[in-house]
């Protein structure tokens, strides 16, 4: 598995007039994961978005399985999967609409009942066509994370994927991170609470 | 391609969850052709001949309304981050984006507008002329308002910026779909309008993806 690793060196970003942080290098392989950790402001979203392709850092590089993101384009978005800020989960549709769709944006097709049973796990059982407009914040966010399940990518980068969530889907949610940690996937995440997860490291900006 | 018709088949059902919004642009386009005869009064004549100019008018006015949807909600709520992200090339989804917004306002402008066109008095075979100019004319509407609504994605008064961009670059296809009518009331041939027409319409389903693709790219740094 040594093939699949993230490799990040000499990396800045800088937002508006201000460095964010500059110089940051770290590497990343099968079964490690990283806690970037930083106060409100410090550039952790920002670090996200460069590390998966949707800003172009100031300088450094990054390169995934030896080669620079950019050049990998839609090959890199086969490989990792990015949960930011926003729901990305479509109000007017129901859970089950929302990920069957996001499912086959990923180039795949979900038949009802494998579905079903991903949102049965994700505590979303009775509501699965009920559109997303009516559920609380923490249930939106369950089916934003329901596309983890039904997603095979080795790399997880996560932006506060424990916002909002009970005790229940947080236990949930790290047996699952950790579930991947240990099939050899790794993940980047971000938050602010100790990480109910053995192993990683921590990067502070 | 399954992405694509993926893309198409979420657009549809939710334009048909979010019924509204479709439905004031399609509404807008019959009030503003049908005040026309009425403030003109019932002089035939020159009802016929301004008839074209102004259902094509009314056409451009309605696509503008439907314009700011097209990528603003799924900005705003991530969508648009997934997608290029997706390991789909974008702008194969930018196309789906496309034909979905085509299907809900500009297919049913090319049904309405014969119907709307009695009131102009306009004879059965210059209502078929009118439709089919508008069947080649309003995806060429969508896939130039598509650039100009990923141009001004995200900038404070898009509403307004997007039309003073995208209404000039309208002007072809408003002389050529007029055009096309005019000719065949006046006992013209409608063809060269039509055939111009239709090049446009290549030109643009070839270039306007890939400039809006760009245009997005640019928008989500």
């Amino acid at each position: 598995m040594h093939g699949f690793m993230l490799s990040v060196s000499g990396l800045s970003c800088v937002r508006g007039e201000r460095r964010l942080f500059s110089d940051l290098s770290f590497e990343l392989g099968a079964g490690e994961w990283l806690h970037v950790q930083g106060e409100n402001g410090a550039g952790k979203t920002t670090l996200l978005r460069a590390l998966v392709g949707l800003s172009a850092p100031a300088e450094g590089e990054i390169r995934w399985r030896g080669q620079p993101i950019r050049d990998l384009a839609e090959d890199y978005g086969r490989d990792m999967l990015y949960l930011g800020h926003y729901g990305a989960v479509k109000e007017e549709l129901t859970p089950l609409e929302n990920l069957r769709f996001s499912a086959e944006l990923d180039g795949r097709t979900l038949d009802d009942a494998e579905a079903i049973a991903v949102l049965h796990r994700f505590g979303l059982k009775g509501r699965e066509e009920l559109p997303v407009r009516f559920l609380s914040a923490g249930q939106k966010r369950r089916v934003l994370l329901s596309r983890l399940a039904t997603r095979q990518s080795p790399l997880w980068i996560l932006d506060e994927p424990f916002t909002a969530l009970d005790v229940k889907a947080v236990d949930m949610l790290s047996g699952m991170i950790g579930a991947h940690l240990a099939g050899g996937g790794m993940a980047i995440l971000t938050s602010h609470q100790t990480m109910p997860l053995p192993g990683g490291r921590a990067i502070k900006l | 391609m399954n992405a694509l018709l993926a893309i198409v088949r979420r657009d549809l059902l939710i334009a048909l969850r979010r019924k509204s919004e479709v439905l004031t642009a399609l509404f807008f386009f019959i009030i503003v052709v049908s005040l026309f005869p009425l403030g003109i009064g019932p002089d035939a004549k020159l009802l016929k001949k301004i008839a074209p100019g102004v259902i094509w008018v009314a056409a451009l006015l309605s696509t503008m309304l439907s314009l700011n949807r097209l990528f603003a909600t799924d900005h705003a709520d991530g969508t648009l981050e997934q997608m290029t992200l997706s390991p789909t090339p974008l702008g194969l989804l930018v196309t789906g984006k496309i034909v979905a917004h085509w299907l809900t306002s500009g297919l049913p402008l090319v049904l309405l507008a014969p119907v709307l066109g009695i009131q102009f008095d306009l004879d059965l075979s210059a209502l078929g002329v009118l439709a089919g100019a508008l069947l080649l004319g309003t995806p060429l509407l969508s896939l130039i308002g598509a650039i100009g609504a990923a141009l001004t994605l995200g900038v404070r008064g898009g509403g307004v910026l997007v039309s003073l961009l995208v209404l000039p670059l309208y002007v072809p296809a408003l002389i050529f779909g007029a055009g096309a009518v005019e000719a065949h009331v006046s006992g013209l041939d409608p063809q060269g309008h039509l055939s111009l027409l239709a090049a446009l319409l290549a030109l643009a389903a070839f270039f306007a993806p890939w400039a809006t693709t760009a245009a997005l790219r640019v928008a989500l740094e």
